[in-house]
């Protein structure tokens, strides 16, 4: 085959154009592929924002309505004669400011001692060698995967008829009644099985056991003991866990009925829990029958008992989230 | 004389004993002694004095065989729920592990769309659960009447729909299975929050330099997709499997019915322990097999 210089350049410069060409193509594939596939995004996280709105926002609307507006089949979203007859009302029986500070001071208390005890059940779990660890790390996860209401039974027996080794029979000659009151709630926190703390405890062990031993060791040379090392030192590197816990402790603890219900908590001291029989003391108490109506204060009593807790969050989400990402809930 | 100063081995065996015990008495005290407690209920007949004591006496496994085969509705809710958890598991999983890859890119207001997305996991206590289930089905009647409503006048029908996806060959238990998810799609997005938050996590944890690698190597977004992402995430899956379906227990019928057996106006606390005891035995039982399963293909660094 003979070698033409003319003809190979001639090839090589078609060559050229071509690629150029394909590549532009490309480009434009490329370009219209990504368009193309943030336009499906957007529609399915609208649409999917549309369904957790949804309820929300009908929610919102119908506490501004008035009796009058509830049957006409013409307002939509929109009250005609708007009113905050609702809220009113509903502040009213829910007492609102005293129970919210009740609960809220519960609720913090509770999650104080969460972190404590979590973090330092996870510290343990993490950093000490001692024996059983595993086998005991492993009831600390069927903490998680058994469902309280296995153990609900006993747990109430046991707060109905409370005493500690006999000592409190022997003074007072009975055995006490934790039962309603916030007692036995607390006592179950501190001793760390109280509402999900088997995760708590599980996600400060996999934070600590991510942070670098090299702060530790530093701090034992420098003549710190395992105590001051573990609250001064450990504490404040994990900063993201503690806030994790934290946010999922004081909405969970907000939220739950369970334990409170089980327990019979006094309703005031507990606005969850008080909303749930808002409807029936509106009925006596006012003398509101029409259920299509009653509803409307309890929308109204929803939007009152989930604000705090939605403020609470919205303050916290940008460090919740970071947290989050560099917790260790990740394995 | 003997040295009796302790190593610092033993010395930190000590001081990681102190810190989990409150926990340690915590778990002897109350999951322990009330695992064997509630085992011990189911297999006797309680009798609660006004007192608030109760006397036990051994009647074997009746609990179980009334609870099973005489009571009108446990074996029903029973296996109601672990349908349920059955349907749902899987499309919560990969509906959040979908969810994530999609909140984890950069794109603008980023922070609107997590924050609406975690909402639900604010919105889930008794009362407020129960009126936004009022609202959700005003909504959902709404759409359902509009829909007939269109098909009164323009002629379309669901059911044709449902007819095509059947002729084109898509088995009858799939489109079924299509059919149930999408009623529920409600409750699946409510019930996945906690589990995007896990999977957020575990892909801000892949080594970027993975990526780097099979972007270089000259992989399609698939490919990186299926050998990278899906393989690095998959140990969080057994974990979001786990909490799936304990959580999805914790709030069935089931509880409740429980509940109401030991509180209700007829206080029978070996049944509602019997019945305890069996959800639980089959919530373990599904965990254990679905945990084995999915093991073996879960993908693990070390």
């Amino acid at each position: 085959m003979k070698i033409n210089a003319g003809n190979i350049i001639a090839r090589l410069k078609s060559m050229n154009e071509d690629t150029v060409l394909l590549n532009k193509r490309s480009r434009v594939v490329h370009k219209s592929k990504a368009l193309l596939f943030s336009v499906f995004k957007f529609i399915i996280l609208l649409g999917i924002s549309f369904i957790i709105l949804g309820p929300v926002i009908s929610i919102i609307s119908k506490s501004f309505f008035s009796s009058s507006d509830v049957y006409n089949p013409s307002v939509f979203l929109f009250p005609i004669r708007p009113t905050t007859e609702n809220y009113r009302l509903s502040f009213m029986r829910l007492d609102y400011w005293k129970t919210l500070t009740s609960t809220l001071i519960y609720v913090l208390i509770i999650t104080l001692i969460q972190v404590v005890i979590a973090s330092m059940a996870g510290y343990g779990f993490a950093r000490f060698d001692f024996p059983l660890k595993k086998l005991l790390f492993g009831c600390v996860v069927l903490t998680i995967v058994l469902p309280s209401h296995t153990i609900m039974l006993p747990v109430y027996q046991h707060f109905r008829n409370f005493d500690i080794l006999g000592i409190i029979k022997l003074i007072t000659g009975k055995k006490l009644n934790l039962l309603s009151t916030e007692a036995p709630m607390i006592i179950m926190t501190l001793l760390g099985v109280g509402l999900r703390s088997g995760l708590y405890i599980y996600i400060f062990r996999q934070f600590f056991r991510g942070l670098p031993k090299e702060i530790e060791e530093a701090a034992f040379i420098d003549g710190a003991g395992m105590w001051y090392t573990y609250f001064r030192i450990m504490l404040v590197n994990a900063v993201p866990a503690v806030l994790t816990v934290s946010v999922f402790s004081l909405v969970w603890q907000y939220n739950d009925m369970f334990y409170v219900s089980l327990f019979s908590m006094p309703s005031n001291h507990n606005i969850s829990f008080k909303l749930s029989t808002i409807q029936a003391t509106i009925r006596f108490l006012d003398k509101i029958n029409d259920p299509v109506v009653n509803q409307l204060y309890v929308y109204a009593g929803v939007i009152l008992v989930v604000l705090p807790v939605l403020i609470i969050y919205l303050i916290m989400q940008k460090y919740f989230m970071e947290g989050v990402e560099r917790s260790g809930i990740v394995g | 004389m003997k040295n009796r100063r302790l190593t610092l081995r033993q010395k930190r065996a000590i001081t990681g004993l102190l810190f989990i015990t409150p926990w340690l008495i915590g778990f002897i005290v109350y999951y322990l002694r009330s695992f064997v407690l509630t085992t011990q209920f189911s297999l006797s007949y309680i009798k609660v004095m006004d007192t608030g004591g109760y006397t036990a006496t051994f009647v074997g496994l009746d609990n179980y065989k009334y609870a099973l085969l005489e009571h009108t509705t446990f074996n029903q809710v029973l296996t109601n729920s672990i349908r349920n958890v059955l349907i749902d598991v899987p499309f919560i999983t990969f509906f959040s592990l979908f969810i994530a890859l999609l909140l984890n890119a950069k794109f603008k207001g980023r922070g609107l769309v997590r924050a609406i997305f975690f909402l639900p996991i604010l919105l889930g206590s008794g009362a407020v659960k129960e009126s936004l289930e009022l609202a959700t089905e005003a909504i959902q009647g709404g759409a359902t009447t509009m829909i007939s409503d269109i098909a009164q006048t323009s002629g379309l029908n669901v059911d044709y729909f449902l007819d095509v996806l059947l002729d084109i060959g898509i088995p009858d238990r799939m489109v079924d299975y299509i059919i149930s998810i999408i009623g529920r799609i409600y409750e699946v997005v409510r019930a996945s929050g906690i589990q995007i938050i896990i999977f957020i996590a575990a892909l801000q944890s892949v080594s970027p330099s993975l990526y780097e690698v099979s972007k270089i190597e000259g992989a399609t977004p698939y490919e990186t997709f299926w050998k990278v992402t899906f393989p690095m995430v998959s140990p969080l899956i057994i974990t979001n499997v786990v909490y799936t379906i304990v959580d999805y227990f914790v709030n069935s019928d089931v509880v409740e019915l429980a509940y109401n057996t030991a509180f209700g106006s007829t206080m029978e606390y070996g049944l509602s322990s019997a019945m305890s005891m069996l959800s639980t035995v089959s919530i373990c039982t599904i965990l254990a097999v679905i945990v084995a399963l999915i093991s073996r293909k879960a993908f693990y660094y070390n």
